[in-house]
């Protein structure tokens, strides 16, 4: 009974609230996502601010700083959100370190060189952004707000990267061969961060029942290659897959097999950097321990000055 | 020790004025031991674009929520008063800015 009213809820496009009665699965579908959603920003400030220290300009330096600080903010919108299904920022940062949470895998790649700046925003902020974008209209009222805000910080992260890349594309012979390294290594993991292809996505259904995901992992991926291929040719960079074609009867561009093979297995750990991730937070949140102590034992004082 | 937090770190909810003239909005809430540090956090998560001219921040716990699942019994003294838009009266043909 209570299910039927909370699907013709959905059907109506009206958004669930915290406080609304809501199926176990769905809730513990959300919590899933958005903890891995909110554990990316944060995972992903690593690799970007292995680059602050070497920007090349002061310019590049603060932009890069504002950026990384961005994805900090991401993080805690998105922790926020969760935190109103019931489940706390501690039980949430536990998981992830005990690795029941994940993560984008994404961010388990090195960046090796200042070009890599440039493919992360392009690319990997591309790709995020045609996910945030349709992950505005879930049906999860606090996400649903989370992706609004995020949108709107988004787009500058894609621009920064873009020029980046633009600018060495123009550079030097190179510096337009660092160029298009970045983007060799980083187009195939891109363009998988979309997830499984939908015959082999198990949660799909759901999830686009229940209104969370609006569009599906091959249509968001099928969306955000569209984009880009002209933006690669207008830098004159190219995209490292020779079945790319433009398919005048789907009315989008064909691409190539991906590699599961290597995505399952970076997702399940084995990637180049997911022990060095996992444990530079660790590590990070340990070293910080004394801090919450402090405020805390702080605030303590404070009452006792009040009462 | 790891759930200690839990227990001590206080949900503060965002509230902002995006200029002056216009009411605070809910933008969203911060975590923080006292109220200093909940503003400061508030100004670093919601104000890092000019988005505001004011903030304030106010313990989630003290704040007292309606329940949806009330509404039609809660709300209901404003459904049976139609008379209080303006749309209920009848204004005679060719009267004028009113």
């Amino acid at each position: 009974m209570k299910e039927k009213y909370f699907q013709e809820q959905i059907d109506a496009e009206r958004k669930v609230e915290p406080k609304d009665w809501m199926p176990d699965d769905y809730r513990k579908h959300l919590i899933r996502q958005m903890s891995q959603h909110a554990h990316s920003e944060v995972i992903g400030m690593q690799p970007e601010g292995n680059w602050i220290t070497r920007a090349p300009s002061l310019r590049a330096k603060m932009i890069l700083l504002a950026k990384v600080q961005d994805e900090a903010g991401h993080g805690l919108y998105l922790y926020s959100a969760t935190e109103t299904l019931g489940i706390s920022r501690e039980e949430l940062v536990q998981q992830l370190h005990e690795e029941k949470a994940k993560y984008s895998s994404i961010f388990n790649y090195p960046t090796l060189s200042w070009a890599d700046m440039g493919a992360i925003g392009w690319l990997v902020d591309g790709a995020a952004i045609v996910n945030q974008v349709s992950l505005q209209r879930t049906s999860y009222g606090p996400y649903s707000r989370a992706m609004i805000k995020i949108c709107k910080e988004e787009s500058f992260h894609q621009r920064q990267g873009y020029e980046i890349m633009a600018e060495m594309a123009k550079g030097t012979a190179e510096q337009k061969a660092m160029a298009q390294d970045a983007l060799n290594r980083f187009w195939w993991p891109s363009i998988m961060m979309f997830g499984p292809q939908d015959s082999s996505s198990p949660r799909t259904g759901n999830a686009m029942k229940w209104k969370i995901k609006r569009q599906t992992n091959d249509e968001l991926r099928q969306s955000f290659i569209d984009k880009t291929v002209e933006q690669a040719e207008v830098i004159g960079l190219t995209i490292p897959d020779s079945d790319l074609n433009w398919n005048e009867d789907r009315g989008h561009y064909d691409f190539g097999e991906m590699d599961w093979e290597e995505f399952w297995n970076v997702v399940n750990g084995n990637g180049p950097c997911n022990k060095q991730r996992l444990a530079h937070h660790k590590k990070a949140h340990d070293e910080g321990e004394w801090v919450r102590n402090a405020a805390k034992e702080y605030a303590k004082k404070q009452e006792l000055v009040l009462n | 020790m790891k759930l200690e937090m839990a227990e001590n770190a206080t949900v503060w909810e965002v509230f902002i004025q995006s200029k002056n003239g216009l009411a605070h909005k809910h933008v969203g809430n911060v975590h923080a031991s006292d109220k200093i540090m909940a503003l400061e956090n508030a100004r670093e998560l919601y104000t890092r674009r000019n988005e505001g001219s004011c903030i304030w921040v106010v313990k989630s716990s003290e704040i007292v929520s309606s329940e949806t699942e009330d509404n039609e019994a809660f709300f209901d003294p404003s459904n049976d008063k139609i008379y209080r838009h303006p749309t209920f009266y009848t204004m005679p043909e060719g009267s004028k800015h009113i």
